[in-house]
């Protein structure tokens, strides 16, 4: 499968890659890692006429210590999230998400920002700095703004990115020591999470984030507003689809993923609990 | 689009449309036809080479991404008829029948021991799950793995 034509050109800064999708309108799209956008163009699924590359714009992928938070450019790797001693100490929950995306040749490819960006349901990282209250910043033509996780994910594969604005960085709060846990169920190695949870905890402060339980990448807030109420583990994981709209396919039911988020959450929240 | 590729240490000028794969590039416009397409959906991992010496899936990667980049394919390993450790530990092992997945694992294998010298079985296991074997069952790759990895750290120590 060979995707249809496009032209390609190739951004070497942020302001670049803004005045380029300006100049060249709704049909062009970005591509970092092409781990999501290259499928879906050799499925014919998308058919962008234009590529505008921003996978080598040199300044986009850090990790940097940013006092409260830990800041990530978009542009760094799966692979990079996973092995940084940083994110093991601070936000070691996103490492460790980290590493269960896709397999090792994907890790070396795609970025937590076109992970973000792409806002699949299915995708780990989108839920994961969700439960952990990340902000997303943006850049467009106008300058630069700060967008909360909870408010980005508006519909399926829908972001309340514009058109022509590109996700620079991911600003991540450090878990200050908090308990956490990921648990991913699926039915090979490599596969996408049938469902997953991201989940921390301390004391009675909570973060919950749910993938593949709806058309976006969910915060179970009612579970984490049960625990600070002082609900138990057991009772706050009963809530894990009332925020969620769990949908059919072919790997689940709705029955059997509602099923599922309750378990895994009560799993991941015990394990949270120190 | 004018790309400029060292492929196994050589560099190539082409000219390629934007559209072409890696894989396709390598194969049909280098003839380099040991790397192999096996799902074309970024699954199965027969098309790992590296890219920069990483292990890459080159059904997913344009060539013009590879653009001023070092690519290897499995057909830099063997020098003058002699194999490669690693392929030397996959005959040895039996971690080969149809060989069809052989050239992807053994550079994904490469790769995660450039990363990880001395792994662990089920390090080696989560190291090769973005490929897939029909054939094997596994069991005689992981073997092949950790025989390579044991030989190279035997090979540094003495
Ligand atoms: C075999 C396979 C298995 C996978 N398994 C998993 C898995 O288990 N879990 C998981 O979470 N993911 C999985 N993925 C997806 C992987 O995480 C992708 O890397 C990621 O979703 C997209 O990142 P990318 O850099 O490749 O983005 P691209 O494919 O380059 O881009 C994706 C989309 O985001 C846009 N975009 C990219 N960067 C930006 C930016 N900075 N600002 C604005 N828009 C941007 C693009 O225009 C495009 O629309 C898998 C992928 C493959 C091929
Ligand atoms: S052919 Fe590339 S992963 Fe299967
Ligand atoms: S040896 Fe036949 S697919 Fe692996």
């Amino acid at each position: 499968m060979i995707p249809a034509p496009f032209d390609y050109v190739r951004a070497g800064s942020a302001e670049e890659a803004i005045s380029l999708v300006n100049e060249h309108g709704e049909d062009a799209k970005l591509l970092a890692g092409g781990h999501s956008l290259l499928p879906l163009m050799k499925l014919r699924l998308a058919q962008p006429s234009v590529l505008i590359d921003i996978g080598r714009i040199p300044d986009l992928s850090y990790i940097r210590d940013g006092g409260e938070h830990i800041a990530i450019g978009a542009l760094t790797r799966h692979m990079d999230v996973e092995k940084s001693a940083m994110l093991a100490e601070h936000v070691p929950l996103l490492a460790h998400a980290a590493s269960y995306v896709g397999d090792a040749q994907v890790r070396h490819r795609g970025t937590i920002g076109g992970s973000i960006a792409h806002a699949d349901p299915a995708s780990d990282l989108p839920a994961t700095t969700l439960a952990l209250g990340a902000t997303y910043v943006v850049q467009g033509p106008g300058g630069v703004r700060e967008i909360a996780a909870k408010d980005f994910y508006v519909g399926f594969l829908e972001s309340a990115l514009a058109p022509d604005e590109m996700l620079i960085e991911i600003k991540v709060p450090k878990m200050a020591g908090a308990g956490w846990n990921f648990q991913k169920f699926n039915r090979r190695a490599q596969d996408w999470a049938i469902v997953g949870v991201a989940a921390w905890r301390n004391g009675t402060s909570a973060g919950v984030g749910l993938v593949n339980m709806g058309s976006t990448p969910i915060l179970a807030a009612q579970v984490a507003e049960a625990i600070a109420a002082g609900a138990s583990v057991e009772d706050a994981a009963e809530l894990a689809v009332a925020d969620a709209e769990p949908q059919a396919d072919l790997n689940a039911s709705v029955e059997y993923r509602t099923h599922l988020a309750k378990t895994l959450v009560r799993r991941a929240l015990t394990a949270s609990t120190k | 689009m004018q790309i400029s590729v060292t492929v196994n240490g050589t560099t190539h000028e082409s000219d390629v449309e934007p559209r072409t794969l890696l894989v396709h590039y390598v194969r049909e416009n280098l003839g380099l036809t040991g790397t192999n397409v096996g799902c074309d959906t970024s699954s199965c991992g027969a098309c790992t080479l590296h890219l920069n010496g990483e292990a890459v899936k080159s059904c997913t990667i344009l060539a013009v991404q590879a653009d001023g980049q070092d690519v290897a394919t499995i057909e830099s390993l063997a020098v003058d008829g002699v194999l490669h450790p690693m392929q030397q530990a996959f005959m040895e092992n039996h971690g080969l029948q149809c060989g069809y997945c052989t050239p992807g694992m053994v550079m994904a294998s490469i790769g995660l021991l450039n990363e990880n010298p001395d792994p662990t079985e089920s390090e080696v296991r989560y190291g090769l799950e973005g490929n897939l074997c029909r054939c094997t069952g596994y069991h005689n790759i992981v073997k092949s793995v950790l025989a390579a990895a044991a030989t190279a750290n035997a090979g540094a120590q003495s």
